[in-house]
């Protein structure tokens, strides 16, 4: 300590850029508690594995939405991709393709779409904003496109990854859902902690500028993230489809929002180069706490789950605004 | 020869050009696929016919989008409009209902007075997020758009609220000199808007604040207050498209009204020619953006396709629009032609170091 009298100790440092995420958990465990103090069956543990498996495709978008986030940007069809990689999977079930070539071809739907939007973006220097919103409607359009009405599926693999439970002696049990979005998190948080792609991420949300300065490969990093959102959104739309066995045009409308919401409350700043894929975690936890929460007390309507969570968008924001993080 | 190549170049390069030949080229289509579509019949002593319904469905959303123009050319955003005119709808149509005469023009009045006031209240609430607090633009206005649909829901109990009010009614559907009254609505507003904006300096110093908020402030602007105005003006706009939305169809729907009509809006700013970046708007090309919108809606349905297929269409012309618009992709396209003098440039756009959406 003597030897370096003027820095802080690191203890203190480390909440700055750890507080979001910090008062994300405490919030969580507040809540939790709450639930836990109120309501018996609360404690069961299956309620938390539920949280889980009723948001594993939530929080697989929200990975991918966080990548885009952090670079500075903005991905407003996640949620119509999704639904329109269920579709399409329901769709070609439905006309007899072997399951295996189904699952392929719906994973390359949502990554080319990416691909093709970051490309958009980076070349014509059109705003990420419109370009999504434009992949939005695309994809929700080719929903309808291929059937008004919602296709059931009925195959064989599918089936058995929906309703495959693994768990203990107990009755507890996750679905495989679970078990993906888990993987999806951890090679995500890898990618982002470890890898050249990961740290160019976060030098692009804080300065493309420098970062093109540097020497950084901003494009190909740029076009990468939309990628990336783009298949996590398909990996997504699957387990939605593992989890409705159904593919519906109308399905996941406005899920981006609950998806931007999840990545802000997780404590990822807006204009880039600040969060973790742990905060997204968190945030997705806490809107399915949220919806648990109201499940649980019964007299509480669902539009009250919208108000909350607009309530707490305004608190965690503020918060930033508070310890200081970057906010333009 | 010259002289007339470079006048035809001179309008390519106008910025009003491409809407305006796009919005063309639809209602041809239109009328070579079905040629009764310009058609325009009296009946009853008002005018009947596709154009008009087309001019009458799209006033709510040139409001919108007025409102829009002007965040937008601050360089901010308002995702809330939607939720707005959700509640306003909802307020005005609660007291309504509950009024003993609906059909009382004071009633009607006081209903829309209180339903502007609480939008007005709103749109402050907004305006001191990003102005004052100083949170970025579309996150402020998410906290609306998401809660502001619960609120909607709060007001109208889950229920959709139908009324049944003459002088109400008339907001969407009545006729004044022949015309449906929500055109002359949406036209006052944009009058109103464009006075204000265009006849005093308080366009110019929108646009200032747009296109650099502390250089504003620095040469004696007011910019907190000029950002907090226009979420102030743009909420106000919203309520009077919410009145027309659920005066359209006598009820108001707490889920429903105003669904996306932020996205619409945006998208008729952005194909009017404003930049997201900020720091220029126009008017004019709103306007002939919403009109593009609605115009397309209604091609959409008239050829038996699903509303929902009709925004593949949309999202083809928005990319359409954006890229003809986008400089990069015009410089490219220009690239190919060597030996042609270069076209002038429209408008330059200021590259900024970072976008707000």
């Amino acid at each position: 300590m003597s030897t370096f009298p003027i820095s802080a100790p690191s203890w203190a440092k480390l909440p700055r850029r750890h507080m979001p995420v910090l008062a994300t958990l405490a919030l969580l465990l507040v809540m939790y508690g709450i639930g836990v103090s109120q309501y018996r069956a609360f404690s069961n543990v299956q309620v938390v594995f539920n949280v889980f498996i009723d948001n594993g495709f939530l929080l697989v978008i929200a990975v991918g939405m966080t990548f885009v986030i952090l670079t500075g940007g903005i991905d407003l069809s996640v949620g119509s991709v999704a639904a329109m990689t269920a579709m399409v999977s329901a769709w070609l079930l439905q006309s007899g393709l072997p399951a295996l070539l189904v699952l392929v071809i719906a994973l390359l739907i949502g990554p080319t779409l990416g691909f093709l939007m970051g490309c958009a973006i980076h070349f014509f220097d059109i705003q990420p904003f419109i370009v999504t919103l434009a992949g939005m409607f695309f994809a929700r359009g080719m929903c309808t496109f291929i059937s008004d009405a919602s296709i059931p599926i009925t195959d064989g693999f599918w089936t058995t990854m929906s309703q495959y439970r693994i768990g203990d002696p107990r009755g507890n049990f996750v679905s495989i859902s679970v078990l993906v979005a888990f993987a999806v998190v951890l090679i995500a948080a890898y990618v982002l902690a470890y890898t050249r792609l990961g740290r160019n991420v976060y030098a692009i949300g804080g300065n493309p500028q420098s970062a093109l300065l540097m020497g950084l490969p901003v494009g190909r990093t740029r076009i990468a993230v939309y990628t990336i959102s783009g298949l996590c959104a398909a990996i997504g739309g699957i387990l939605l489809s593992f989890y409705t066995l159904s593919g519906a045009p109308l399905i996941a409308i406005g899920m981006e929002l609950d998806v931007i919401a999840a990545v802000v409350i997780g404590g990822t700043v807006l204009t880039g180069g600040s969060g973790y894929i742990f905060g997204t975690v968190l945030g997705v936890l806490v809107l399915g706490v949220i919806q648990t929460l109201i499940t649980f007390d019964g007299s509480l309507n669902s539009w009250w789950t919208k108000i909350v969570i607009g309530g707490l968008l305004f608190a965690f924001i503020l918060l930033q605004r508070l310890i200081g993080i970057r906010y333009k | 020869m010259s002289d007339a190549g470079n006048r035809f170049r001179t309008m390519l390069g106008h910025r009003l050009f491409w809407p305006v030949a796009v919005l063309v080229v639809m209602l041809a289509a239109n009328t070579i696929y079905r040629p009764g579509f310009l058609a325009i019949e009296v009946n009853n002593g008002h005018l009947y016919g596709t154009p008009i319904d087309i001019l009458r469905l799209s006033a709510p959303l040139i409001l919108v989008a007025l409102g829009m123009t002007l965040v937008i050319s601050t360089g901010g955003i308002d995702l809330s409009v939607g939720s707005l005119c959700a509640i306003s709808g909802a307020i005005a149509c609660l007291y309504i209902s509950r009024a003993p005469d609906q059909n009382n023009l004071v009633t009607v009045l006081t209903a829309l007075a209180m339903a502007l006031g609480v939008a007005l209240v709103l749109g402050a609430w907004n305006g001191v997020l990003v102005s004052v607090i100083g949170i970025q633009p579309i996150i402020a206005t998410l906290i609306l758009m998401v809660a502001g649909r619960g609120l909607a829901q709060l007001i109208a109990e889950g229920q959709i609220i139908t009324i049944n009010s003459g002088p109400y009614r008339a907001i969407g559907l009545g006729h004044l000199l022949t015309l449906p009254l929500a055109i002359f609505i949406a036209l006052a507003a944009a009058l109103l808007v464009a006075a204000f904006t265009r006849r005093t300096a308080l366009g110019m110093i929108v646009e200032s604040v747009g296109g650099n908020r502390e250089a504003s402030r620095l040469a004696g602007i007011r910019s907190g207050r000029v950002v907090f105005l226009v979420y102030v003006v743009s909420a106000a706009c919203a309520a009077i498209a919410g009145f027309m939305m659920t005066a359209n169809v006598s009820s108001a729907d707490g889920n429903n009204t105003g669904l996306w009509v932020e996205l619409d809006a945006i998208l008729a700013v952005v194909i009017g020619g404003t930049s997201l970046a900020g720091g220029r708007f126009y008017l004019g090309g709103t306007i002939l953006g919403a009109l593009i919108i609605q115009t397309l809606t209604t091609t959409v349905y008239a050829m038996n396709i699903s509303p929902q297929t009709a925004l593949l269409f949309k999202a083809v012309v928005v990319i359409a629009v954006c890229l003809i618009q986008a400089p990069a992709f015009r410089a490219k396209f220009r690239r190919r032609r060597p030996g042609a003098p270069p076209p002038p440039q429209p408008s330059p756009q200021r590259q900024k170091e970072q976008v707000p959406a």
